[in-house]
């Protein structure tokens, strides 16, 4: 498992390599927008792995509301955290195209709002699980992960059942796009989940850690309060960011 | 339209977004790991 890490760090960078070249290079230029609708190779690929880690994350928060196993808790933090980045970068990356396209950086349609409050409830999951004591935070997070999954499809089906300023889904629904293009955007999404999953690794070592380090902490305070005979109580998914 | 400028725009920010992101796991596990040795220690 210690080597699996560094070869897949690796694969990943030439496979983000590639996909950038690709990007930039390979896929056929846009006739209205121009080169601007690159941005897409980065937009939507950073977005559908938001959506992936947010739906892994209400696996795990379920799976933890039934069994309170602690990994399914640690997983459920680590996704929440991740796909949080992966949605900044669609929060961002999305007003920068739309400002030379639609002539304004923001609007308040509905797949960007839902989008933004998507955002907005990961973040607030995030600072619940980051400053509250209580050892009933990460059911009260899991309850809180499970709400806010029901946004997920909300963002992704708002484009078909709303009128809304945003492009038509390319697959699947109203619009079409080239095969040429279909498969850079295939390519990024597939380089992008590739590193998703690294920093998710990544970031489950480190909430390992993180929960040693309280235990440790928490066995220290007992054995220095001279309460030997009591066991550390520190419950075992108690996390902090 | 002059695009360039947009597109450049968001490459570096996505990968802005995601070195801070990384920069901030690296130095929450410097901190955990030293964290982590001064109670190793303290036991001792």
């Amino acid at each position: 498992m210690k080597r699996a890490f560094p070869i897949l760090a690796v694969l990943t960078a030439i496979l983000l390599s590639y996909a950038l070249y690709e990007a930039l290079m390979v896929a056929p230029t846009e006739r209205t927008m121009g080169d601007v609708q690159r941005i897409f190779y980065y937009h939507v690929p950073s977005a559908w792995t938001a959506f992936l880690l947010f739906f892994t994350n209400l696996v795990a928060s379920v799976v933890y509301l039934i069994r309170r196993n602690p990994v399914a808790d640690a997983v459920a933090v680590v996704t929440a955290e991740v796909g949080v980045v992966f949605c900044t970068v669609v929060l961002v990356t999305g007003p920068i195209w739309a400002r030379p396209v639609w002539g304004i950086w923001w609007t308040w349609d509905v797949r960007l709002t839902s989008t933004l409050v998507l955002w907005l409830i990961y973040v607030s999951y995030l600072i619940l699980r980051r400053f509250s004591d209580s050892a009933q935070t990460p059911v009260l997070a899991a309850a809180l992960a499970v709400f806010g999954a029901l946004d997920v499809p909300l963002v992704y089906f708002s484009i078909w059942f709303f009128r809304t300023q945003h492009p038509q889904p390319v697959i699947g629904g109203g619009g079409s796009i080239d095969p040429r293009m279909l498969r850079v955007l295939m390519i990024n999404w597939l380089a992008f989940s590739c590193f998703a999953f690294l920093i998710c690794w990544s970031r489950y070592r480190l909430e390992r850690l993180r929960r040693e380090v309280e235990e440790a902490q928490a066995l220290e305070s007992l054995l220095g309060s001279g309460d030997v005979s009591t066991k550390a109580t520190v419950p075992p998914n108690r996390s902090r960011q | 339209m002059n695009s360039l400028k947009y597109l450049y725009a968001a490459y570096i920010a996505t990968w802005l977004i995601h070195a801070v992101y990384l920069g901030s796991m690296v130095r929450s596990y410097t901190r955990l790991r030293q964290q982590l040795k001064e109670l190793g220690n303290g036991e001792k």
